[in-house]
């Protein structure tokens, strides 16, 4: 996706164009080329590298441990989502004694390192006689972090909608309990629904690092594998991180449907969509492009 | 107060290494990631494509994997700079991804009458990039890019599981000489509010002295 930076090119511009992309493919081809070498000429690719891998039980661990990371996400989606909705409240209220000590927890929630905290809970708590499982002092920690960046996500949600949606509620006689469950907060989370679900997969790339606390996760096992015969360190790696990419892959291409299908929404406002620029890519530009001239950015024509 | 200054030697070399950790990677990551979205907006169909797999691989991929495969599997490839070197690559180029969407998403804000204005007097793709997109883009750019680098921040502590003694594995340091890990971890915490709080500073500031009348 590409604004109109740039007219369709003439015969001078598409030969130049190509002889930049020949460029670009040698130069990326040749860093390829040097890494798949250097694989080779340390024998990264040899079938005792690979060795461990012929093994059902090491297929078997690699799904004890996928077990490990899902149960650790989903644990901490939902509550991050539960805190979410807590905090993103407790922002909103028209009470400053509620308001500002939740504005301030929030804030200090999300300054710290999720995995400074996820060490607090674990190695800190039993000093005063707290003995923390590792799964929760990772879910803990992520729910904390995620929660609170929902809940500023959740709140600049309900901000961006139209002042008439509250007065309007509140004019046909809702309470604000109302006002909150019924019309503000589902219009805030249909329009930030692709940043909920983006904040998803920053939750599920976060449990990755319990194997520092010593969680039993996938890369906690990525890391028990290359301690095996022939120290498949490089193999661990590739098949670890093509599991990760994959679902990580999956969650993304949900959270852009999920943005393709609300924006085509008549009932979402334009601008409540555009509330962040980093995590939304369409703008006025493209909007504008797209309109007016049926020119379609993404596609440079090669009319 | 005792954990800090019983051990400030240990203390100032935790800060000082996140403090490079947090400057040498956001150096990489913003040259890298201007490279990157740069293609991404560029005219040239590869370029884009490139830009699009980097970005898509690398931001699906756990920083914790980045790092292993740097702390890991380099060394394997070619002699070890040492683990603090290797240790800013993998920060750099994690968050290079995010710098390089910020990028692309700043240059996608300037309105498109702006690029055609630009055209119509018949100023080339470079000129109508320096001279009329990438100044108003850098301006729109400058709260999501502080976010990004706030993030860089916290990932620093990231470098805490492959031995880099930063202000994230000073905890495993001062419990071998026998300090209370609670108290040390608190004051881990309060140190990383404080430097946000900076960063936030800086972010508002900026914010305010570059905002653009439309």
């Amino acid at each position: 996706m590409t604004s109109v930076l740039y007219d369709v090119p003439g015969p001078r511009a598409i030969l130049r164009n190509r002889i930049i992309g020949a460029i670009t493919i040698l130069v990326i081809l040749g860093l390829l080329a040097f890494t798949v070498y250097r694989f080779a000429s340390t024998g990264q690719f040899s079938a005792a590298k690979w060795y461990v891998f012929s093994f059902a039980s090491v297929w078997e661990g690699i799904a004890t441990a996928l077990g490990a990371t899902l149960a650790a996400f989903g644990a901490a989606a939902v509550g991050s989502l539960i805190l979410g909705f807590i905090l993103a409240i407790g922002r909103l209220s028209d009470h400053a004694a509620v308001r500002v000590p939740v504005a301030w927890i929030t804030e200090i929630f999300r300054a710290v390192p999720v995995l400074v905290f996820m060490m607090l809970l674990f190695y800190g708590l039993p000093y005063v006689g707290v003995r923390m499982p590792p799964y929760w002092a990772v879910v803990i920690a992520l729910v904390v972090y995620n929660g609170s960046v929902l809940a500023e996500a959740l709140r600049a949600g309900v901000e961006s909608l139209p002042r008439g949606q509250r007065e309007a509620a509140y004019a046909v006689g809702l309470r604000k309990s109302g006002v909150m469950r019924l019309v503000l907060l589902p219009q805030a989370v249909r329009a930030m629904l692709p940043v909920i679900v983006a904040q998803l997969v920053v939750t599920l790339k976060d449990t990755a690092l319990g194997f520092i606390i010593t969680y039993p996760e996938l890369l906690y096992y990525a890391k028990l594998l290359m301690g095996q015969s022939g120290r498949p360190i490089i193999p661990s790696i590739i098949v670890i991180g093509s599991i990760y990419i994959a679902m990580c892959l999956l969650l993304s291409w949900f959270a852009r449907w999920l943005e393709k299908r609300t924006r085509r929404s008549p009932k979402i406002p334009p601008n409540v969509t555009r509330a962040d620029v980093a995590t939304h890519d369409i703008t006025q530009t493209q909007l504008i492009a797209t309109q007016n001239t049926g020119y379609d950015p993404s596609k440079p024509s090669r009319r | 107060m005792g954990v800090i200054f019983d051990h400030i030697d240990l203390w100032a070399v935790a800060l000082r290494n996140t403090l490079l950790l947090f400057f040498a990677g956001g150096g990489i990551a913003l040259v890298l990631g201007l490279i990157v979205g740069a293609m991404r907006v560029s005219p040239v169909p590869i370029a884009r494509g490139f830009g699009t797999v980097y970005v898509n691989l690398i931001r699906n991929t756990p920083l914790t994997l980045v790092f292993f495969a740097f702390a890991f599997g380099y060394p394997q490839l070619l002699p070890s700079p040492g683990y603090t070197v290797l240790a800013i690559w993998a920060l750099g180029i994690y968050t290079a991804t995010y710098v390089a969407e910020v990028v692309r998403a700043g240059v996608n804000t300037v309105p498109v009458g702006q690029a055609e204005a630009a055209r119509a007097i018949g100023l080339t793709f470079g000129q109508v990039m320096t001279l009329v997109i990438l100044p108003q883009a850098v301006r729109s750019v400058v709260p999501p890019m502080m976010s990004v680098f706030i993030a860089l921040l916290k990932n620093t502590t990231v470098a805490a599981g492959f031995s880099v003694l930063e202000l994230g594995s000073v905890r495993a340091y001062l419990s071998e000489r026998g300090e209370n890990a609670l108290i040390v971890l608190l004051w881990v915490a309060v140190i990383f509010v404080v430097l946000v709080l900076i960063l936030s500073f800086v972010q508002r500031r900026l914010e305010n002295a570059w905002r653009i009348a439309r």
